[in-house]
């Protein structure tokens, strides 16, 4: 009992103790406020990727695409635990602007809107046909005409708070598409076969996947549309991607095991036909794995935060260390005066670790508190700061972020006070046991007094 | 007299320190018995060890060589726990500075020892006990209005009649007390010499030392030690 009432003691009455408290409560305070942004960027932008091309991917990266899709899109319409499948044509294209002789480079995605928002989040990245995304390519002005989506960045520009400004409807704009067909062969089709390479498009919506590379380089087109631009229509239909999406209760990894399973045995039953050879190029992948290249570089900075506050965790208990080894060196009569009426070497280190686990406690509430208080506000902050200062933690002209994320995880809470607690442990224990080790006489000098 | 009759004996105890390169030699064999119920001083000059004894015989400190036995059993032969257990069980200091815990007030600082061999549970089922019994010796030592002030707030002669309270708390069969009005007036020293001469009547082995002569007289025995050993 002596270890509770001396350690809620040495907490309240000594300055020093304070010094070890805030040390705690800031360096909680950061780490708190620093995760919980950071992890709620890649929390965002993890989502944001699996919204963008459903839970799984079966396609090739091959511009060729590959063929026999339908089959395999009705095989899996068949199944049970697929919600939707959506056919995608991926490949890049030249648009031309206007009447004038300006092009530039995009990525064109040739989809079956309807499809492709069972498949995908699409339809809540559109504006103008939120709720209808059906209607996607249909231009306000002629529904007849065939219409494009162009990725936000592509087609607007953001102002300062990283705010788009629409019209109240589409404006009557066309664009030409130019792309570059393919044989099933990978040779560049020849003009006057049929094929068609230039055709010309009306804008219908923007298309905001928060996903900063897609959104400034993407143009979606009518999946028929694409397909005949980029030479995968006609009797041998290819398509690039096949988006799934599977029923609320199939777990991802094992929704993917089944699709990569019956692809094996598609496949298989396929092999010798024509065009069988662009099978082999296929892939059935997660979208976790789809979208790694991208997701990778985000946790590999989350990763790199998370190191460096591995650090500050290390001068806190170096911090935690120095305060405790100047509180022992105070202490050493008191510690002479416990082993005089019978206090164990156990006892005087039982006591110095309740104090400092009291210490990591304390410290850990007002610093979760704080970065509560704080991520509450935050974004708050962030708009005076912006409105008095111009100051901003991300460029929204640059940055595809909208609001700084501020949702506090409970599993990271706890990640992160029992770490603080058990630096505070950490950094005590070595100076306790010194402590501990004191022989009664020695502490009780008349020099230590 | 039968061998029981000592509470404490002491046969040939050496201790040296070491000063830098030199070796100090504090305690050259000294031999001592002492019998229950005996009050005895230890007098000696400034430096002559008496002390550093003091604290052998209460196993605050080991000897380099020889045997305390208290009521028969070797101290050295003790184990941590079993040492723990007899500072707190059967022996009880009173030091010359007092040695009282600043952020504890005076009725906890008499109870600590009864604390520091209880668990949180068996404290709070005998607190009361050791609250009360804590209260008494307060009483008894003219501290009763004092129980709840904090040690900076006495005098030198309250903080050592607190710090008396504090060593007689479990009821230890020796007191060992240094140098106890080293640090106070004469008329407060006198004060708590007859706390000892009180406490000596009533059957507790008291064993004091001091640099003073005339506070030895109030003893019942009188020995001296000298260039490391006991005087005859």
């Amino acid at each position: 009992m002596y270890k509770v009432i001396l350690s809620f003691r040495y907490l309240f009455k000594r300055r020093i103790s304070y010094l070890a408290f805030l040390s705690v409560a800031l360096c909680v305070f950061i780490v708190v406020v620093v995760m919980t942004v950071m992890r709620g960027l890649v929390t965002d932008f993890r989502q944001k990727n699996h919204s963008f091309v459903g839970d799984c991917v079966v396609g090739t990266e091959s511009l060729v695409g590959f063929a026999y899709y339908e089959d395999f899109m009705r095989l899996l319409d068949a199944e049970g635990f697929v919600e939707g499948v959506s056919p995608v044509i991926k490949s890049y294209a030249l648009v031309t602007f206007g009447d004038s002789e300006r092009s530039a480079g995009v990525e064109i995605m040739g989809i079956e809107p309807a499809k492709h928002n069972r498949a995908t989040g699409f339809g809540s990245t559109l504006y103008y046909h939120k709720g209808n995304p059906a209607k996607a390519f249909e231009p306000g002005r002629d529904a007849n005409l065939p219409g494009f989506v162009a990725g936000i960045d592509v087609w607007l520009q953001r102002d300062a708070d990283g705010r788009y400004t629409h019209e109240a409807a589409p404006a009557q704009t066309a664009r030409t598409v130019s792309c570059f067909p393919l044989t099933a062969k990978g040779a560049l089709a020849k003009a006057g076969a049929g094929v068609v390479n230039t055709k010309t498009f009306y804008y219908s919506d923007t298309s905001q996947s928060g996903l900063a590379r897609v959104d400034s380089s993407t143009l979606y087109l009518p999946f028929d549309q694409a397909q005949l631009l980029c030479g995968m229509a006609g009797p041998d239909k290819r398509a690039s991607w096949l988006c799934v999406k599977f029923k609320p209760n199939i777990k991802l990894e094992a929704g993917c095991e089944k699709v990569a399973s019956l692809w094996r045995k598609f496949a298989e039953e396929r092999r010798g036909r024509e065009l069988s050879n662009l099978l082999e190029t296929v892939t059935v992948q997660s979208w976790k794995d789809n979208r790694r290249e991208f997701i990778a570089a985000m946790e590999k900075e989350q990763t790199m935060m998370i190191v460096l506050f591995a650090l500050v965790g290390v001068t806190t208990v170096f911090i935690i260390f120095v305060v405790f080894y100047m509180i022992v060196s105070h202490k050493s009569k008191d510690i002479g005066i416990l082993k005089s009426v019978g206090v164990s070497n156990a006892g005087v280190i039982g006591l110095y670790l309740g104090f400092s686990f009291l210490v990591g406690i304390l410290g850990s509430f007002v610093g979760v508190l704080g970065g509560w208080v704080f991520l509450l506000k935050i974004n708050g902050i962030e708009d005076w700061l912006f409105e008095h200062f111009e100051f901003q933690l991300w460029d929204r002209t640059i940055y595809a972020i909208g609001d700084i994320p501020n949702q506090m995880d409970l599993g990271v809470l706890g990640i992160i006070v029992v770490s603080a607690v058990i630096a505070c442990l950490a950094g005590a224990f070595v100076p306790s046991r010194q402590a501990a080790r004191l022989r009664p006489v020695e502490a009780l000098q008349v020099s230590q007094l | 007299m039968s061998k029981n009759d000592y509470i404490l004996k002491a046969e040939g105890v050496y201790k040296s320190y070491r000063l830098g390169a030199a070796e100090v030699k504090v305690l050259k064999g000294v031999d001592l018995a002492v019998k229950h119920g005996e009050f005895l001083a230890i007098v000696g000059a400034s430096g002559s060890g008496k002390s550093t004894l003091l604290h052998i015989l209460g196993a605050l400190d080991g000897p380099d060589k020889g045997i305390v036995r208290v009521e028969g059993r070797d101290l050295s032969r003790l184990r941590a726990r079993q040492l723990n257990e007899f500072r707190n069980k059967k022996v009880g200091f009173v030091f010359q500075f007092y040695h009282l815990l600043d952020e504890l007030n005076v009725l906890e600082n008499v109870f600590l020892p009864a604390m520091a061999s209880r668990s949180i549970l068996g404290w709070l089922m005998s607190r009361r006990r050791a609250k009360k019994r804590a209260e008494e010796l307060l009483v008894r030592l003219g501290l009763g209005e004092r129980a709840r002030h904090k040690p900076y707030q006495l005098s030198g002669g309250e903080r050592q009649r607190v710090a008396i309270g504090r060593a007689l708390m479990n009821e230890p069969k020796l007191l060992l007390v240094d140098e106890p009005t080293g640090n106070l007036d004469s008329a407060t020293g006198d004060g708590i010499l007859s706390i000892f001469e009180e406490l000596n009547r009533a059957g507790q082995t008291v064993v004091m030392v001091t640099h003073d002569q005339r506070i030895a007289q109030r003893a019942g025995r009188i020995i001296t030690l000298a260039d490391g050993k006991i005087a005859h």
